[in-house]
């Protein structure tokens, strides 16, 4: 009856006199010093545990977040942005299954801010700085899309926007460069500067994005949403939609875009969050 | 006579201990960020039997709310040991032989039936005396399938462009979420039930899956040697 059990191979360091019939004295002793034993190492793992994970939580904070799990999420990081590709896109939708849209928040949205007087402000171009109206952004290939919206929170909305290419936008007006040298926005890409901040006027709100997921092709500059004029309450005249970032990435009202080599800083980031907020 | 028979091995009961202490900070974590949205409910139609979503009160004084940002650092980071301790149990069980004891078979459905029959005291035939009964072939390969899906849905949820084929597969995104807690709602069954049969096959079972052996009352058959009688105490559940 024991054949079955006899195919483990346990470390020969139990002495082989355990392995036939002892007389019941023997046996109890047997049984006791190695309840004694398992028990001990048992207690000793618990003890450990909690050792560790209060370590891992009294660790000093860096942006909100225990050190080790922000080394964590950047490592995690790495391997997403590895892993990432521009090719792939995030699921589109028909017009049928577009959802009443919510809002989350007004960080950055300062209702008395004067729309008339907007102007998109550009810096670290390869040119410099530049401003730009609205009409300007308009006049980049008009792209509609219609996708899902997730927030950090779990719930996810689908809606449609329309507006202009980020990377068009940089075709228009290039960016520095990693190098130093000319940029090449379409034949060059990988040379372009590593980051991508973009605050609202008066720095409210503000997110940093990796410049892959800035370049791929779902990330639109938006001033229509399902449909309408983008109003005031989602981010007029000029937000962003980026379906390869997390709902907190898709900034509204958008003040000033700067190309960067160094990692921006980003609203939600400083408060504990992962930095790339990548999906 | 007593035998002192091999059980568990040694391996197995590592992974079976560490799992425990990484699934729980795993299920607490995921509810740190299931606070932020929580939509969930038992119900048919409109009727709702049980409401997943926690006053805000109660959140409050379980201290758990606002706290979406430390709960997803955590499970991002916890979900790497439970993953490789998964991973490692699986690989172990399959070169060590160790899988022959836990797959179901073909007659592995009709013995848990009679498994369920016996512990509701409506069949009093004993059960077989073998490592592992039907049932528990079944709930041990179950929870390895639940371990699955919740690496699969967790993916379809934490990188749903990147993986969009899986989160498809999945049903969308927000069906993966779905599966996600709900495979969570799962453990936690099994978790109940688990631990009601460990208390009813008592501490020699227990016991083994501490220090691996299990100890068997043995006779002495004149032409057999020696053979067992019983073990000592009951030991068919775990």
């Amino acid at each position: 009856m024991s054949d079955e059990r006899d195919r483990h191979d346990e470390p020969a360091a139990e002495p082989a006199s355990l392995e036939g019939p002892l007389p019941d004295r023997e046996a109890d002793e047997q049984i006791r010093r190695m309840t004694r034993r398992g028990l001990l190492v048992m207690a000793g793992s618990v003890g450990a545990g909690i050792v560790g994970y209060k370590w891992l939580r009294n660790s000093p904070r860096e942006a909100g977040v225990e050190w080790p799990l922000r080394r964590t999420l950047e490592a995690n990081e790495r391997l997403s942005r590895a892993y990432f590709s521009r090719a792939r896109i995030s699921p589109t939708f028909s017009k049928s299954d577009i959802t009443r849209p919510r809002v989350n928040g007004h960080q950055g949205l300062d209702v008395k801010a004067d729309a008339s007087a907007w102007r998109l402000n550009l810096q670290g171009l390869a040119s410099g700085t530049a401003s730009v109206g609205l009409a300007e952004i308009k006049a980049l290939p008009r792209r509609e899309m219609i996708t899902e919206l997730r927030c950090i929170e779990g719930w996810s909305t689908i809606v449609q926007w329309t507006g202009a290419r980020l990377s068009d936008l940089m075709t228009r007006f290039p960016p520095i460069t990693r190098d130093g040298r000319a940029p090449d926005v379409e034949g060059h890409p990988g040379n372009l500067a590593s980051y991508v901040s973009m605050e609202t006027p008066g720095r409210g709100y503000y997110v940093g994005l990796d410049m892959e997921s800035a370049l791929h092709p779902q990330t639109l500059l938006v001033y229509e949403m399902n449909g309408q004029p983008l109003n005031w309450h989602h981010g007029a005249p000029l937000r962003l939609a980026i379906p390869v970032k997390y709902g907190i990435k898709n900034i509204k009202r958008i003040g000033t875009i700067r190309y960067t080599n160094v990692r921006p800083a980003d609203f939600w980031a400083e408060r504990g969050y992962d930095w790339y907020a990548g999906h | 006579m007593k035998l002192l028979e091999r059980k568990h091995p040694l391996a197995i009961r590592w992974f079976h201990w560490l799992n425990f202490p990484l699934l729980f900070l795993m299920i607490w974590s995921g509810l740190l960020i299931y606070w932020a949205n929580p939509v969930y409910r038992v119900g048919i139609g409109d009727q709702t039997l049980l409401k997943l979503t926690v006053d805000q009160s109660v959140y409050r004084k379980l201290h758990i709310n606002n706290r979406l940002a430390e709960g997803m650092a955590l499970h991002f980071f916890f979900m790497w040991f439970f993953t490789i301790n998964g991973v490692l149990y699986v690989a172990y069980t399959a070169f060590s032989g160790e899988w022959r004891h836990l797959l179901p078979n073909r007659h592995s459905f009709r013995e848990a039936w009679q498994v369920v029959l016996h512990d509701l005291h409506i069949r009093k035939e004993p059960l077989p005396r073998r490592k592992f009964n039907g049932a528990q072939q079944i709930s041990y390969t179950g929870i390895i399938l639940m371990g699955l899906g919740s690496l699969l849905s967790g993916l379809a949820i934490y990188r749903p462009v990147q993986f969009a084929w899986l989160a498809t597969l999945m049903g969308g995104y927000q069906m993966s979420r779905f599966l996600h807690f709900w495979i969570t709602v799962g453990y936690l069954l099994f978790f109940v039930v688990h631990v009601a049969q460990v208390v009813k096959a008592g501490w020699n079972n227990f016991r083994a899956m501490v220090i691996g052996r299990e100890v068997v009352a043995v006779g002495n058959d004149d032409k057999l040697g020696p053979v067992a009688i019983a073990p000592s105490q009951g030991s068919t559940e775990s």
